[in-house]
């Protein structure tokens, strides 16, 4: 079964609508393994800055599995293995040479499920600039801090209990957390697998806003299994559907007027 | 014969009891299929079980251990008692004699007053024996006929059955809380009269440990300090040997969770465990043959001339190796239990996989590790074979680890198996060395649950 990709033509200098920017990552035919099984094929997507891109598709699809593509996260793996490229800033991250503790830098990753550490807020905070040098100076690193927390939205309600551990914030709270971890590091992308799975709605709402906020500095990519939220938050949208892109292209055309027949079966609820 | 056939006669009796009590629940749901029994037939069985065979059982328990004090008493009213001398060891020499012969567990006795004693202690015994065995039946049927009468299709047997299955579990936990403190109340007795003869004073912070078994008169308390033993101890098995072992072990934690492949994985983790199973005394061979002359020869090497073949050093050496699988195979386990989400959330900030076990895996996995890090020193402290024939026997106040030193436990076995009596207060420090080393691992574990609990990163 093989499908035409439709290419998007997505502008790779001009501003898009809505504040995008240029394209930050580009995958072109990229094929991802496990082992002798084929978990993605030849899926080609670019990842515009300033813009949250959703992946959407019925579970098992091969979406986490390229979003773990996009920051070598599929490494951790044994036997799984990556082929075509896949572009940050025009370089290929899978070429020789390529530093992976510097690319997870440049792209962060929030989870399905909450994972802080089991360590106060303030360590959670303080890890990624400790084990990336960003600063060893503790006024340097109380102002991270503060300000990591601010753009999640989570210093007003922690500020008085940064020693206090991580783990035990509510599941929204500690999504939050996750996500002032992964940005203060300062990254160009965030990655986010499924970041609202294990929430409540009004902690969803809260992490929805929170994206909004955070495309006007990074390129989002979120995988999400609500079409609502890929609705809510994206400005474009990727239907995957058994390990391939069945439609790419920008979220309000993708779901009022889809091209294919599958992609309208699947946002109309017919399977999936 | 009367515990053995006792217990079996109350197990059959439990058996004859659960059958007829299932039979008799299955009666239930034939005569009225619509109603549906509280519990399945299988607990109703096991409540007539239970209720036929634990009174039966603990009675059978108590007789066995009061019944003898009932035969001596019924012997001694008979009238071949009175030519008994009137108390003392002779007098409970006779008794035990005859009672002997009556029991079968002696062929004859030539004491006329014990010959004269057999026929009352025959006759004594066979009728407690019946008494017991009578009154076990009576309690088995009793227990049967009261359970059996109370089965009724709603009856809550399933419920009853599970409180009774609590109580066993709590029994079994009971078991080791006793025989702790059982040790303690034996060794508390000899301690006392070992302090009534050596001051405890001295002897706590005594830096002279030379106690002579064959000494007269009243011990001179400078002989018997136990510093040198205790710094020999602490200096070999939790200095000397975790410096070898906590390393080594957690590194080779680390290297079989996180870097070994699955297969590698599959046989190093058990060729590591096989050193738990060498016995000590092998590794004592090694310690005293291979290893102590090759420190010596190192040490005298460098220029340390008062090197000598048997040194803390070499048993410590040793007994780290030895302990290794402890402190491996628990920090190991724990390591292992740290959620992947914890491995993924650090490697995916950039973190390099040595960071993510530094910082997040081995924080998380602490208690285990600290748990193993405990057992391997209590493991080390009471090891005694590598000691005996690797680090000599004087006790040496030194920090010289080339010196020959020795240990707690290594002076307990010397003084115990000496020829000195039983009485004589080294015999009896022995106890006292004990109890001190019961205290001292007891405290070492109570604060490591103290730092455990304070420092624990919990992912949960």
């Amino acid at each position: 079964m093989s499908v035409e990709v439709p290419q998007v033509q997505v502008n790779p200098v001009a501003e898009l609508p809505g504040g995008g920017g240029p394209d930050k990552m580009s995958a072109h035919h990229v094929s991802v393994f496990y082992g002798s099984k084929q978990a993605i094929d030849d899926v080609s997507i670019d990842i515009p800055l300033r813009y949250v891109t959703a992946f959407i598709g019925p579970s098992g699809c091969g979406k986490s599995t390229f979003l773990r593509s996009l920051n070598r996260m599929n490494d951790t793996i044994a036997g799984a293995r990556v082929e075509g490229e896949i572009l940050l800033d025009g370089q290929d991250i899978y070429r020789s040479g390529m530093d992976v503790v510097q690319l997870r830098a440049r792209v962060g990753m929030v989870f399905q499920k909450p994972n802080p550490f089991p360590k106060s807020i303030y360590e959670n905070i303080a890890y990624g600039p400790r084990i990336h040098g960003l600063t060893n100076a503790k006024p340097e690193l109380d102002n991270i801090v503060e300000q990591s927390l601010r753009r999640a939205g989570l210093w007003d309600e922690v500020k008085d209990r940064l020693n206090d551990s991580g783990t035990a914030l509510s599941g929204g709270q500690q999504q939050r957390l996750c996500i002032a971890r992964a940005i203060a590091v300062d990254p160009e992308v965030i990655l986010m697998d499924e970041p609202c799975s294990a929430l409540d709605p009004i902690a969803t709402a809260r992490i929805e806003e929170l994206i909004d906020e955070l495309r006007g500095r990074y390129a989002i990519v979120i995988v999400t299994h609500s079409m609502q939220q890929a609705a809510r938050v994206s400005q474009r949208t990727a239907f995957f559907h058994l390990g391939k892109v069945v439609e790419y292209g920008r979220t309000s055309d993708i779901f009022t007027n889809p091209r294919e027949e599958r992609t309208k079966d699947y946002i109309t609820g017919r399977y999936g | 014969m009367p515990p053995a056939i006792l217990f079996l006669l109350a197990f059959g009796l439990s058996l004859a009891g659960w059958l007829a009590a299932r039979s008799r629940a299955w009666a239930f749901q034939r005569a009225a299929p619509q109603v549906r029994l509280h519990s399945l037939p299988g607990y109703h069985g096991w409540y007539v079980a239970l209720w036929v065979a634990v009174p039966a059982i603990l009675f059978a328990v108590i007789w066995t251990s009061i019944s003898p004090g009932m035969v001596s008493q019924s012997v001694l009213a008979d009238p071949a008692a009175a030519s008994l001398p009137a108390f003392g060891f002779e007098r409970d020499t006779i008794m035990a004699q005859a009672r002997d012969v009556a029991s079968g567990q002696a062929q004859g006795v030539f004491n006329p007053v014990a010959k004269a004693l057999i026929p009352a202690f025959q006759a004594a015994m066979t009728r407690y024996q019946i008494i017991g065995l009578a009154a076990t039946l009576v309690l088995a049927f009793a227990g049967g006929a009261f359970a059996f009468l109370r089965l009724r299709p709603e009856f809550t047997a399933r419920t009853r059955v599970e409180r009774a299955i609590m109580s066993l579990l709590l029994i079994a936990s009971m078991v080791a809380i006793l025989t702790t403190a059982g040790i303690v109340v034996s060794l508390m007795f000899e301690t006392a009269r070992f302090f009534g003869m050596v001051s405890p004073i001295d002897f706590l912070f005594g830096t002279h440990w030379s106690p002579d078994p064959m000494s007269a008169g009243a011990p001179d308390g400078h002989d018997y300090g136990i510093v040198p033993l205790f710094w020999g101890t602490i200096y070999i098995g939790a200095i000397i040997a975790m410096l070898v072992a906590i390393p080594l072990g957690l590194m080779s934690a680390v290297f079989l969770t996180q870097y070994a492949s699955p297969r590698l994985r599959q046989w190093m983790k058990p060729l590591l465990e096989i050193l738990a199973g060498v016995p000590t005394v092998v590794y004592g061979y090694f310690a005293a043959l291979t290893v102590a002359p090759l420190v010596r020869d190192a040490a005298r090497a460098v220029g340390i001339s008062s090197a000598s073949s048997e040194s803390a050093m070499a048993a410590g050496l040793v007994m780290g190796v030895m302990i290794i699988p402890f402190v491996s195979s628990m920090a190991d386990d724990s390591i292992a239990a740290v959620p992947q989400a914890m491995r993924d959330g650090s490697l995916a900030m950039g973190a390099t996989k040595s960071e993510t076990i530094r910082k997040v895996l081995i924080p998380a996995a602490l208690p285990g590790i600290v748990a193993g890090v405990m057992l391997a020193i209590s493991r080390a402290i009471g090891e005694t074979m590598i000691v005996v024939m690797a680090a000599g026997a004087s006790a040496n106040l030194s920090a010289n680890p080339f010196q020959s030193m020795t240990t707690v436990t290594f002076q307990i076995v010397a003084m115990l198996t000496g020829e000195g009596s039983f009485d004589h207060p080294a015999t009896l420090s022995a106890f006292a060395l004990g109890m001190v080393l019961f205290l001292v691992t007891l405290t070492l574990n109570f604060i490591a649950l103290r730092v455990v609990k304070r420092y624990r990163e919990a992912y949960e």
